[in-house]
């Protein structure tokens, strides 16, 4: 199907006036009982497990940072959901949702935030660095926009090398003023590299709102200045970011083109949770009113029980499945060892690593 | 053996690799159609085309990012600045990306990547054209460095740069690009973590790394000859991975050093060299290490200035006059 430059879709405009379009959408309609129901359960899985986490951090059990994805679940699970077998996904320091997306384990996630050995970085990443390569999923990166010009670089490779596929590269709106972000809109744009940049804009850069961080509002439309399509859409129907987001992949794939989308969408907590303010910089009923008529949770159940895929008693199922799993991946991390101190110098250089025969030459760590 | 340039020398590691393995691509500003600022590419653009010498708008942090992820998935990327100073304006992509992503996968990752450009003053281009950050880089564990001092040695370290399957800088010398030596036509691989012994001494040991090595062989023959003075000169080749053993055992033959560099001398490769004598070969030493680095200020545009505030032979005979006392 054919792109319209330049479009915002009808619903982005009226909030969500037409949910059922985007369900009903040939990519949506293509789509299994039983896929349908993966939909449901991986955004349901992506809220469970981050309740969790949430709670683990304020035990005291995960250092650091965490960034949270609740409220943002339908973008990562509805794009990952139309990746193909060459295609590759990339994305910021709010990364815990699109891992579980790709399939990343629970249990390898969670013992990652509590900086055990098991974890899926060995302790080494924590909850802004989860990687997984065998899933095509390359991070979980902690310096904004420091990623997109590694998801053209992904992207690069796949034309280098005359695949099929498209790179998703992820970043938020408080992303789009880095310097590295335009510079590689630029490059993408220049050779033609099949690299989708996905804008996971939720309204505000840490505790600055879009209107006190961007001069242009509508993000998408700097991909205006570099000659690159762009298309908006709303984040909570994950319906809607499918059949959005296909397009863009599509034409990825097919013309070896960049695109640039901008989702709206909300997140429901702080920045991290260390970020105790955030019902200062905006109000407590802009955040109960997007839970309330656009949770994404809400949004697919309400799909799907409409459509008879989901019984309330299946949703209940699912729902009780993921918070055990959830549980269990913070009883598995809490009870796995950290790694060995040994683990320090390890993974700092692969020839180090793979050095079987001891044939490298000269000295590579430098303690007394 | 055939005598070619430093530049000659480098253009063929390229062109030879770029044949050798279908992944190697250069990337960087100018480099393909206008044959690189400095001619390094020179011709490797007609003959290997667009897919393989690839010019860049001027974006370090974009095009050295894209480098990067590209290499994630098995491209194997040689991205030149056109001066090394203009890689501080990509130092995310660089330190953050290009040393930490493999730390921070726990090892699922590398990023097989080769930056190369020059990184020397003494060309009257004034401070911000003149770093020597190979101290920088060697500060970054899971980045390594070399700093060739001659053209043979350009050739290899390039070469092994190349195949290496971790990030390697190699720090190039504008003032070298002309100079010739001898380097023969068969392949050959200079690697990585091995100094190179300029010339046998057993007064005093001069430890030096780029131009500087030169510099310290030319000034290794003055003190000979005027002060009768048998001076060994050590060649670092590579910064990190580092060659302690052959310093050290150098050291230990003569009880005296000399570290001689470019960079600053404020945390410079010299202090950690320092370091390691001390620590390993304390007892060998009969007198404190000297050092002559770059005179502690930004680099100076005017041409008499600048000689004077980097590492020369008048400077280099100085200290180990010092060193000798």
């Amino acid at each position: 199907m054919a792109t319209t430059k330049k479009k915002t879709t009808a619903a982005a405009k009226k909030t969500g006036a037409k949910l059922k379009n985007f369900a009903t959408a040939p990519i949506n309609k293509s789509l299994s009982k039983d896929e349908k129901i993966d939909l449901y359960r991986m955004i349901v899985g992506i809220r469970r497990f981050e309740e969790r986490s949430l709670r683990a951090y304020n035990q005291g059990k995960i250092g650091g940072f965490l960034h949270l994805y609740i409220g943002q679940e339908a973008v990562a699970a509805g794009i990952v959901s139309l990746m193909e077998k060459d295609d590759h996904i990339i994305t910021a320091y709010r990364d815990h949702g699109h891992a579980l997306a790709v399939g990343m384990s629970m249990n390898e996630c969670m013992a990652e935030m509590y900086g055990k050995h098991t974890g899926c970085s060995k302790g080494k990443g924590g909850s802004m660095h989860f990687f997984a390569p065998d899933k095509n999923y390359w991070g979980g990166h902690g310096i904004v926009a420091g990623q997109t010009p590694l998801g053209a670089g992904l992207a690069f490779a796949l034309k280098y090398k005359g695949l099929k596929g498209c790179a998703m590269a992820f970043l938020g709106d408080g992303a789009v003023n880095q310097g590295s972000f335009m510079e590689t809109l630029n490059l993408a744009s220049l050779w033609n590299i099949p690299v989708v940049f996905v804008i996971e804009n939720n309204g505000y850069s840490m505790g600055t709102s879009l209107k006190r961080s961007s001069a242009e509002e509508n993000l998408a439309h700097r991909a205006d200045g570099f000659d690159m399509e762009w298309e908006v859409c709303n984040g909570h129907d994950v319906f809607e970011v499918r059949e959005v987001a296909n397009r863009a992949m599509i034409r990825a794939r097919e013309e070896h083109k960049p695109f640039l989308l901008e989702i709206r969408t909300y997140r429901y907590r702080g920045h991290s949770v260390a970020d105790a303010n955030h019902e200062k910089y905006r109000t407590k009923e802009e955040i109960e009113e997007y839970k309330r008529t656009k949770d994404p949770v809400n949004v697919v159940k309400q799909h799907l029980l409409s459509d008879g895929t989901l019984t309330k008693e299946l949703a209940k199922k699912i729902d009780q499945e993921k918070k055990d799993e959830a549980e269990a991946s913070a009883k598995f991390a809490d009870e796995s060892p950290v790694a060995p101190r040994s683990e320090i110098q390890t993974d700092v250089y692969w020839e180090v690593d793979n050095d079987s025969e001891g044939e490298l030459k000269g000295t590579y760590f430098f303690n007394d | 053996m055939p005598l070619i340039t430093y530049r000659e020398a480098i253009k063929q590691a390229l062109d030879e690799e770029i044949q050798r393995d279908e992944n190697v691509c250069i990337m960087g500003e100018e480099v393909a159609q206008y044959n690189g600022a400095y001619k390094v590419t020179e011709g490797l653009w007609a003959k290997h085309g667009d897919k393989r010498l690839i010019d860049t708008p001027i974006s370090e942090a974009a095009f050295s990012g894209l480098a990067i992820g590209a290499s994630m998935l098995g491209i194997r990327p040689v991205v030149e600045m056109m001066f090394m100073s203009f890689s501080y304006v990509a130092i995310d992509q660089l330190f953050n990306n290009g040393s930490f992503c493999r730390y921070m996968s726990g090892g699922l990752m590398n990023v097989p990547i080769v930056v190369r450009g020059p990184a020397n003053g003494g060309t009257s281009v004034g401070a911000t054209h003149s770093h020597t950050p190979e101290n920088m880089v060697a500060n970054h564990p899971g980045l390594k460095v070399v700093c060739p001092s001659n053209a043979y040695d350009a050739k290899g370290l390039m070469k092994a740069a190349i195949r290496d399957n971790d990030p390697v800088f190699v720090m190039e010398n504008t003032l070298l690009y002309g100079e010739k030596w001898e380097v023969p036509d068969e392949e050959y691989i200079v690697e990585l973590g091995v100094a190179n012994i300029l010339r046998e001494g057993s007064d005093l040991t001069i430890v030096s790394h780029g131009r500087c090595a030169m510099l310290s062989l030319q000034a290794a023959k003055t003190l000979e000859e005027t002060h009768g003075i048998s001076v060994e000169v050590v060649d670092l080749r590579s910064i990190r991975p580092l060659d302690e053993e052959t310093i050290l055992n150098s050291v230990r033959k003569t009880h005296r050093a000399l570290l001689v560099e470019e960079n600053k001398p404020f945390c410079g490769v010299d202090a950690q060299i320092s370091h390691i004598i001390q620590l390993k070969a304390f007892d060998d030493l009969d007198a404190p290490i000297r050092r002559v680095s770059a005179i502690d200020a930004p680099n100076f545009y005017s041409k008499e200035l600048e000689d004077w505030q980097l590492p020369n032979e008048e400077r280099i005979i100085e200290g180990a006059l010092k060193a000798m006392a």
